[in-house]
């Protein structure tokens, strides 16, 4: 009952503001004495709030901001009222007092502090209680879970109950940041393959890190929450409209911490279903091809892919890396190493070594869970033979298929 | 300055010591040329952090990277705040602690005078250490000065580069400078008042002091301790904050947040004492609700320790832990607005003249009121979803912080410069600064509420296309106030060169011991105590 009672306050707060919407863009002689409040409708407030939760937060804000306008106002209207009629040039003769004397002025000097007490326990304390009660509710009658895990500097997001799992990464172009081409539309907040989601569903989020702390952040979901490593924290989202929702990580994380955006496609549910099972496809046809024997082109044609989205960040497009913190590929000895022992097992230290299982305390994670057979095998093979290095050798699909179940 | 000494042996009055040139400043045990020290150090690091945020500024004029790339920028932005804070603003409040406390309450000097000259004398290394691997970067040695932000949180201050050693340890001086200060600050605020200055007879300013050393002494050494398994954990193979060894990378959070929420109040309680002094000045009447204000300044110093978890609210805390800190972060409001009760209150039905330090003591109530207001809402766990590492918390806390703090100082460096040169500075250059100042610091961070609104996360090198105007808008406002900070610098360097002799009490209105002295006062005063009624 209580939620239903916020749903309806929220749907009439947002008619109302359909309302302002309508009326302002009507309003041209308005417009035009104010241009920046007709043009911009959410520039001074949050984004037009797309979940229960960020309808929620955005009444919340709006209340908040008001009661905070009313006391900002009558405080320093006292304040300006005495510093124009209490002072020396008009001749005001300076009281004495310093403390209030009699019952009355107590009273007086009381009211202030019980309206206070009002406000904050009572007027703003009570819906933030109820707020944050549904806020972390994240599982009565969660219909589905997605899996956020935040790495430096993408997203990988994973549907267990679908199997499907892949990781997302910003896909503006450096030359873009760097200035040497036209920015576009969406600068910064675009990538190569969004998480999509149905619109209706209640999604239990699950989140977590394989390096530092990260903040998943969609402003229009009114959701923010940490991606710590070695921990789920989780949130829920029930996004009410089909659409692109865009957003980024919000805890500094390294580097690149500009440039990890958050891309949702919103859809209705018979597209998402459509969605997941073309999803299972690929990833059938993706695990069958680790059984067969890849050719070395084929490998580094596929390892180069994988390589510019994954490993381009810190280790750069030559190879040449950011000495000291993230070594050079090119001429590395761990590369030029031998592959594996005379067993067919991982040596410790090794190339493999590092890609399976990462270095620690650096930023170089354990890719062993993240990337599949045929990407691992593929980003191996093409940076033993790429930047200059000529190892000559390859890793198959099949091997590193083989190497995990031996970890397991 | 000569050295001649007096019949018994002691420096004569106007002598500045034992030694003279830079072997006076290295071993003085006087508390004005300590006092001095510190604030010129404080105003000489003003500018050092200032200008890294501008570049900082500079780069985010406009998007695209222009000027740095990501790594460097995230260096500026981390040593900025560390500057500012430690560098800065500390040693600003230390060195007002030093100049006026002994005059404010009668006493020949600090009690711990050896102590204060070391005190002092940490912080140039400190800043030394965290500054350094700028340059050593340059020489091509290590990658850097510490690029995880002020807040050093782990796992990524674990990953990062030399830097994060140079600041850890930097820290750890700077707070056993900070310690020393406020060890001195009890003692002689304790032993040495002037006979019959009861505590309840003490002015503000000296209660706001006491209670900012307490909080240094509760929370610096936790704040040690926190870096400290941050070294370990980086290089002796500790697990402290990784998961994989048993270790919570919140625990950092909890450590580090239950000294940073209290740091806040260390750098406005010293800013609150002298506000009622000002404000009481300047309107030509008693202050308002002396015991109110002291009573005020104890809850917040008890509060400020309880309510640390209200920064880290979507790390995923439990929700009796959320409603608990979201209500005692709320009860701090009540205090609060006790003060500003008292402010308007010491200001209503007096006599008020507008000199530059009321001006800034007016400009700081205002500002300051902002901050307080949104840091009401920034309280409440729901909204702080959407409102935390954006740019909604940076406006909010640089209007905590400069507002607050800076402008705070600037009202105490004001209003007792004459006190400590002997000349009036000149108004007219003052006035202009304190209208420069709230207008490009207005102008800086009002665009910075809007951008949070919009969804731009704090500390990133470069933004989304949406977040362009208010950018340009802030860049153009920051340029300002910092070029405007030279006004204030000139006018004090023009003070201490000459200028209109200043009477002792300098102000019609003013009031307390400091004011029984000649301006400036002589080298060693209240060798005999006043006696209080």
């Amino acid at each position: 009952m209580e939620s239903s009672a916020l749903h309806s306050r929220a749907v009439g707060s947002s008619r109302v503001s359909a309302c302002l919407r309508r009326t302002s863009s009507r309003a041209l002689a308005a417009s035009l004495l104010l241009p920046g409040a007709a043009a911009a409708e959410y520039k001074f407030n949050f984004p037009e709030p797309v979940t229960p939760i960020a309808r929620e937060t955005l009444h919340i804000h709006n209340e908040f901001m008001l009661i905070i306008t009313i006391l900002f106002v009558v405080v320093f209207a006292i304040m300006i009222y005495s510093m124009i009629k209490h002072r020396k040039s008009v001749g005001h003769a300076p009281s004495q007092f310093s403390g209030p004397s009699g019952a009355m002025q107590w009273f007086w000097a009381l009211i202030p502090f019980a309206i206070l007490l009002f406000i904050d326990f009572v007027l703003m304390g009570i819906p933030a209680v109820q707020a944050i009660i549904s806020m972390e509710d994240t599982k009565t009658r969660a219909d589905m879970v997605l899996k956020v895990t935040g790495m430096q500097w993408k997203w990988q997001y994973e549907y267990p109950e679908a199997g499907i799992k892949f990781i997302s990464t910003m896909s503006t172009p450096r030359a873009q940041i760097a200035n040497a081409e036209a920015k576009g539309e969406h600068y910064l907040l675009e990538v190569d393959k969004p998480v999509v989601l149905p619109v209706g569903k209640k999604v239990r989020i699950l989140l977590t890190s394989t390096d530092v702390i990260h903040t998943w952040w969609v402003p229009q979901f009114g959701v923010k929450r940490d991606a710590i490593p070695g921990f789920l924290r989780e949130t829920w989202v029930l996004i009410e409209k089909p659409g692109i929702y865009r957003g980024q990580c919000a805890e500094l994380c390294g580097k690149d911490h500009g440039f990890m955006p958050v891309v949702v496609h919103a859809v209705p549910e018979p597209e998402y279903l459509a969605w997941v099972e073309q999803q299972k496809a690929e990833a059938v046809a993706t695990a069958g091809s680790a059984d067969r024997a890849w050719s070395s082109e084929e490998l580094i044609a596929e390892g180069k892919a994988v390589y510019n989205k994954v490993c381009v960040a810190c280790h750069q497009d030559q190879g040449q890396g950011v000495p000291p913190v993230f070594p050079a590929l090119a001429g590395s000895k761990i590369v030029a190493g031998p592959l594996l022992d005379m067993n067919g097992r991982i040596i410790p230290d090794s190339h493999v070594d590092r890609v399976f299982n990462g270095k620690a305390g650096t930023a170089m994670q354990a890719f062993r869970e993240t990337l599949s057979d045929v990407e691992l095998a593929a980003v191996i093979t093409y940076e033993r033979n790429s930047f200059g290095n000529k190892v000559g050798d390859m890793i198959q699909p099949a091997q590193i298929k083989a190497l995990r179940q031996e970890a397991k | 300055m000569n050295t001649a000494t007096t019949a018994n042996g002691h420096p004569a009055p106007h002598g500045a010591g034992h030694y003279g040139g830079v072997l006076r400043w290295l071993t003085t045990t006087n508390h004005k040329d300590i006092g001095t020290m510190y604030l010129t150090f404080s105003l000489l690091m003003f500018f050092v952090g200032g200008s890294m945020i501008l570049a900082v500024r500079a780069e985010l004029f406009s998007p695209g990277l222009q000027l740095m790339q990501p790594e460097f920028f995230n260096q500026l932005v981390g040593v900025h705040a560390l500057v500012m804070i430690f560098a800065a603003l500390m040693p600003a409040a230390t060195g007002f602690a030093n100049w006026m406390l002994p005059l404010m309450i009668g006493a020949p000097d600090m009690a711990l005078p050896r102590l204060n000259n070391w005190g002092f004398w940490l912080l140039p290394p400190a800043a030394l250490l965290l500054t350094l691997p700028f340059f050593l970067a340059l020489f091509g040695i290590g990658d850097g000065a510490l690029a995880t932000g002020w807040t050093f949180y782990a796992p990524l201050s674990v990953q990062g580069g030399m830097g994060v050693d140079f600041a850890i340890l930097a820290v750890h001086i700077f707070g056993i400078s900070s310690i020393m200060g406020s060890i001195n600050v009890i003692v002689t605020i304790f032993n040495m008042r002037a006979p019959g200055m009861t505590l309840m007879k003490m002015p503000l300013f000296a209660w706001g002091w006491l209670i900012t050393a307490f909080l240094l002494l509760a929370t610096l050494p936790v704040l040690a301790g926190a870096v400290t398994m941050l070294l370990t954990d980086r290089h002796f193979g500790t697990q402290f904050f990784d998961a994989a060894g048993g270790g919570d990378p919140i625990l950092f959070q909890h450590l580090f947040w239950f000294f940073g929420h209290p740091e806040v109040y260390i750098l406005l309680l010293p800013v609150w004492g002298l506000m009622p002094h000002v404000l009481a000045t300047f309107s030509r009447k008693p202050a308002y609700g002396y015991k109110a204000q002291v009573y005020s300044f104890i809850a917040i110093g008890v509060l400020s320790l309880v309510v640390w978890a209200h920064h880290f609210f979507t790390a995923g805390l439990p929700v009796p832990a959320l409603i608990y800190f979201m209500f005692s972060t709320m009860a701090i409001s009540i205090p609060l607005a006790v003060l500003f009760f008292c402010w308007i209150a010491t200001m209503w039905k007096g006599a008020m003249t507008f000199e530059t330090p009321m001006l800034f003591a007016v400009g700081f109530i205002v500002l300051f009121g902002i901050a307080g207001l949104t840091g009401l809402i920034l309280a409440d766990v729901a909204a702080d979803a959407q409102y935390h590492h954006s740019y909604f918390v940076v406006a909010h806390f640089h209007y905590a912080l400069f507002t607050g703090g800076i402008m705070g100082v600037m009202t105490g460096v004001y209003y007792w410069l004459p006190k400590w040169t002997g000349h009036m500075y000149s108004e007219k250059l003052g006035k202009l600064h304190f209208w420069l100042t709230v207008f490009s610091f207005n102008l800086t961070f009002m665009p910075q509420f809007f951008l949070g609104l919009a969804g731009m996360p704090r500390r990133i090198p470069d933004y989304a296309l949406q977040f362009a105007e208010f950018n340009a808008i802030s860049s153009v406002g920051a340029m300002i106030l910092g070029v405007s900070q030279l006004l204030f610098a000139w006018n004090i360097w023009s003070c201490i060169r000459g200028g209109e002799k200043a009477e002792a009490r300098v102000w019609e209105g003013a009031d307390g011991l400091e004011w029984e002295l000649p301006s400036p006062p002589p080298h060693h005063s209240w060798e005999t105590q006043p006696v209080i009624k």
